[in-house]
């Protein structure tokens, strides 16, 4: 079965082996050379697998860009005190449906990724945090973990190095807020997913108040390559400050949504046009939002940019997550944003008063809007709440929340002073 | 402060401060008196830093931070006054207030709410926002406690008092976000012993005590500084006084002691106490009958019948009586003849509070016990029995005798009832000389470890009710036993003076967090 939505102008590391159910087990895996890498690694010093994934310039997939290897040499050294991997495989953002692909199709390209990265660290268990609703996909994690053991990659002395490492699959009830790193160690310890005041880092107090690593699942699964390939071939991709390939869950109004990977110097407007085919026939593009809804949405007219972390920076968004939603010219923006921070207002934790209280009533403002009983004050409060909320809390979601509507007003004002003066919407049905 | 730890050199609103390393901003702050507006914040818990409210701003930072968590750096300017800072504060009380009832009028945190204080000082008269407020309703969390969901800003201080001192977390936020209200997880009422403390740590209306509901605005309480008279810990408080009422018990902060914390039995204790018949006129036996009268004609009787008298002196006294008024009744008893004195104490189920194991309700529920032993008066178990056959002078201060015998007395040659309600029993005295309860007087109490701590006037006493160390030192004084006492800290001085348990001790010395003798300190760990 041939993955949908192949196109030749992809650079497939990653996604190789979607669509080939032989790759999903061990025996497929391993003759598709998995496993290598690990031996390699084992067979190399824990701090030279680390300085090999910070040449590599390796930037963390889960949104934020930290770069792996540097986050990997917080981690004390001494192993005194148990320390753990945790691999955020939560996906949540809306638009953002890459890391659930990488595990369904190669759970051992995953799980290599976290061996390795665990030995690199000096962990001596590692966690995948899933999300509850991939109910499928942890079947298939749960499989392969168990494959994993049998043949030694997981549990006592793993391949005769005398590294030993437990693996335990971990699934969550459903809230986009304990993907965030601290809210995930939390919901880890079995407390409610709220995220914790940094510092302290999860290097330095993590899950069970030890040093703790946490990275995304495509973060993770791009180390095996590296390792086994080095820095150098890693970089043949991609641009100086974003080596490499990336994952792109294109969704929204595209003539081929899906998953494409391209290496990170490709132009956006090329993935949009070109490999997802655009907006359906007869409509226009409105904008498009590159990296999932915590992201700034660009205009038609900003797409002229690479999918660097750069390049987008450049053009005025965030390459995020790689969740791009596309809009065409049959969106109504206000009901968009609004259904957008309506999602935000129920994922908040709650903890802090400006994204508790705020992500309600921007809410409310905006459905007030939406249903034609919006003032024209309502637009500077709409901006004065969202900078009121931005930068004033623990973790970022009240900022991503803010987002949305900060960005949809500097670009697509006409359309909610069309829902405020006269009650109709520019949306072409 | 810890010698060892380094200093760290900020400035804060333009003002240089150097603090230990390690300090939070907002404590550093506090030390130049600048009180940063907090919510989450509560000097005996942890630090969610939540609420959002003590945001200030950090020259060259790029976002407010958080004081009461943020640690002080070297060279750090911030300011917690500048255009920044007030606009993050201005939009925190904005989001609280957007479903916050605002019902002051009946609600009981009224005047002592940080909800109505920062918003106050923040300015903002007008809403901008024109949505309906979310109406949420109200209910018991204990059988004595009800929480109004609508006035609640979360800020998770009941849950972490439950959690961390009470160490039973049995409360909780259910649901997320804007949804969130406090509740137990099975939605049914909790007991503790602790418990009302989370009316104290909740700083708005949400958490009220029902037995106060409705009963006082809190601006028109005057507050006393007093020590809980429910068990030998002592815990140091405030009495709340209305109409010459205690109508509430607060805690008093004493690291020592209770830290933030007090137990329900106490507050129920003292709320309820002065049920019962006052003792408010003295009263001489006249021809088989108590008559009243005046206090000359009272000490003169005293005086009178204590002049001569044979067979020595017992004592029957209440361990919750004040050092200074036991030390007179031993004094007077000293002058006929010290015979003996007893008391018995009433006892309950020690509880620990976990997260401050210092604090115990303890198993003595009276508040002096180690005091009047200090003083020479010996725990029994059978107060009577002591008595039973005396035939000289007989004491009795402050013990209730409810369950007195019948022939109670009956062979002393004297008895002189000190006290301030007035027993069936007591009327068989000879003389009746009325006192004021704990809250009408100053006075010390000695708790279990030994440590003496003064508590002050908050009511007036009824009637002719006087202390017994003012009435007693005058019946001494003409006895011989030297001058009459002006004060209860001149009554204290006098005893310090005769025993070791207080020696070095004054009133100025205890202030308002107590003290422990030198004598009693040494003696305790010789032990
Ligand atoms: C509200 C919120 C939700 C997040 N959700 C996810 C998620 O679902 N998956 C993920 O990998 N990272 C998520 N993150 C980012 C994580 O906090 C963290 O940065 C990431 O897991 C680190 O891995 P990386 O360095 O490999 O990217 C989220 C962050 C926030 C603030
Ligand atoms: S910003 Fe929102 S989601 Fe993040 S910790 Fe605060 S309340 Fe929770
Ligand atoms: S009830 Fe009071 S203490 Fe508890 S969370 Fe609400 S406001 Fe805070
Ligand atoms: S522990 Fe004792 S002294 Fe403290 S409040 Fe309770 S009864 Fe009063
Ligand atoms: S007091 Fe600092 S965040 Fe609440």
């Amino acid at each position: 079965m041939a993955y949908p939505y192949e196109h030749p102008r992809e650079e497939r590391m990653l996604s190789r082996y979607f669509g080939e159910v032989d790759a999903i087990g061990i025996d497929g895996w391993i003759e598709r050379g998995g496993y290598t890498a690990l031996e390699k690694a084992l067979g190399t010093a824990q701090d030279d697998v680390i300085q090999v994934v910070k040449d590599s310039g390796l930037r963390g997939r889960g949104g934020a860009g930290f770069p792996a290897g540097l986050k990997w040499s917080f981690m004390p050294k001494d192993g005194k005190a148990p320390s753990y991997v945790a691999c955020n495989a939560d996906e949540s953002e809306p638009g953002t449906f890459k890391d659930r692909e990488l595990m369904r199709w190669t759970p051992h390209q995953v799980i290599e990724g976290i061996i390795i990265a665990s030995y690199a660290v000096r962990a001596q268990h590692a966690y995948i945090y899933i999300r509850g609703e991939f109910v499928d996909i942890v079947r298939v994690l749960n499989g392969a973990v168990v494959e994993a053991y049998e043949r030694g990659y997981l549990g006592m002395n793993i391949l005769g190095s005398g590294y030993d490492l437990d693996l335990t699959v971990h699934t969550g009830a459903g809230a986009y807020i304990a993907g965030e790193e601290t809210g995930l160690l939390n919901s880890l310890e079995g407390r409610r997913a709220e995220p914790r005041v940094k510092p302290p880092f999860p290097a330095q107090k993590g899950a069970f108040g030890m040093p703790t690593t946490v990275n995304n699942v495509e973060t993770l699964a791009s180390v095996p390559h590296i390792v086994l390939n080095g820095a150098d071939w890693y970089r043949q991709w991609g641009t100086e400050k974003s080596p490499g390939t990336k994952l792109f869950s294109c969704c929204g109004h595209l003539q081929r949504p899906g998953n494409y990977e391209v290496p990170l110097d490709f132009s956006l407007k090329e993935l949009v046009y070109d490999l997802c085919g655009g907006p359906p026939e007869g409509r226009e593009l409105l904008g498009v939002i590159p990296g999932g809804s915590s992201v700034p949405i660009l205009t038609v007219d900003e797409l002229d940019c690479e999918v660097s972390y750069e390049g987008i920076e450049a053009a005025g968004s965030f390459l995020g997550s790689g969740g791009l939603i596309a809009m065409d010219d049959s969106t109504c923006m206000v009901r968009a944003v609004r259904r957008m921070v309506e999602f935000y207002a129920h994922e908040s934790c709650g903890q802090c008063t400006p994204c508790r209280e705020g992500t309600s009533w921007l809410t409310k403002i905006l459905r007030r809007i939406e249903r034609g009983d919006g003032r024209e004050e309502d637009i500077p409060l709409l901006l004065d709440v969202g900078s009121n909320m931005a930068g004033s809390t623990i973790c970022p979601l009240s900022d991503s929340a803010a987002v949305p509507v900060v960005s949809s007003i500097q670009k697509f004002e006409d359309e909610y002073m069309a829902h405020i003066r006269d009650g109709s919407c520019t949306a072409k049905r | 402060m810890d010698s060892e730890s380094k200093l760290i050199n900020l400035t804060i609103d333009g003002t240089e401060v150097s603090v230990p390393e390690g300090t939070t901003i907002l404590k550093a702050a506090e030390r130049l008196g600048i009180v940063i507006p907090r919510y989450c914040w509560h000097p005996g818990l942890s630090a969610p830093a939540q609420c959002r409210m003590c945001l200030v701003e950090v020259e060259g930072w790029p976002k407010p931070q958080p004081a009461c968590v943020q640690q002080v750096q070297d060279g750090m300017v911030v300011n917690t006054d500048c255009v920044e800072a007030r606009k993050a504060r201005r939009g925190v009380i904005e989001f609280l207030l957007l479903n916050h009832p605002l019902d002051c009028p009946i609600c009981d945190a009224a005047g002592q709410c940080m909800l109505q204080d920062y918003a106050h000082e923040t300015g903002q008269l007008r809403r901008r926002a024109v949505e309906a407020k979310v109406v949420l309703g109200r209910d018991h969390v204990t059988p004595e406690i009800v929480y109004f969901a609508d006035r609640c800003i979360l800020c998770t201080r009941c849950v972490r008092f439950m959690d961390e001192i009470a160490q039973e977390p049995v409360l909780q936020v259910i649901n997320r976000g804007h949804k969130g209200y406090i509740d137990t997880m099975t939605d049914e009422l909790f007991e503790h012993p602790f418990s009302m403390n989370i009316v104290d740590v909740c700083p708005v209306g949400a958490l009220v005590n029902e037995d106060f509901l409705f009963k006082a605005r809190s601006w028109d309480l005057d507050q006393t500084a007093s020590i809980c008279p429910g068990c030998s810990q002592g815990c140091n408080v405030a009495l709340g006084t209305k109409e010459n009422r205690v109508v509430r018990l607060k805690p008093r902060f004493n690291p020592e002691v209770n830290s933030y914390w007090m137990c329900d039995h106490g507050r129920r204790e003292v709320v309820r106490w002065g049920a019962g018949m006052r003792a408010e006129v003295p009263l001489v036996r006249e021809a088989e009958r108590l008559v009243p009268a005046d206090w000359a004609r009272a000490l003169d009787a005293t005086v009178e019948a204590l002049r001569g008298v044979e067979g020595g002196a017992k004592a029957i006294v209440d361990p919750g009586a004040s050092n200074e008024s036991l030390y007179i009744v031993r004094r007077l008893m000293d002058q006929v003849g010290f015979d003996g004195g007893s008391f018995r104490v009433s006892s309950g189920p020690q509880q620990v509070l976990k997260g401050f194991p210092k604090l115990a309700l303890r198993e003595d529920r009276a508040a002096n016990a180690s005091g009047a032993e200090a003083l020479g008066y010996g725990r029994v178990d059978d107060i009577y029995g002591a008595v039973r056959s005396h035939r000289g002078v007989l004491f009795v201060l402050e013990e209730g005798l409810d369950d007195a015998p019948e022939d109670f007395a009956d062979g002393s040659a004297l008895f002189v009832y000190i006290g301030s309600v007035l027993s069936p029993a007591a009327r068989k005295a000879d003389i009746v000389l009325p006192s004021p309860s704990f809250a009408e007087m100053d006075g010390t109490f000695t708790n279990f470890e030994g440590r003496v701590q003064r508590f002050t006037q908050g009511l007036r006493p009824p009637g002719l009710a006087r202390p017994i160390w003012m009435s007693g030192s005058v019946v001494l004084a003409r006895l011989g036993g030297g001058e009459p006492f002006t004060s209860a800290a001149a009554a204290f001085a006098a005893l310090a003076e005769e025993f070791t348990a207080f020696s070095g001790l004054s009133y100025e010395k205890i202030g308002l967090t107590g003290a422990v003798s030198a004598a009693a300190e040494s003696g305790a760990t010789a032990s």
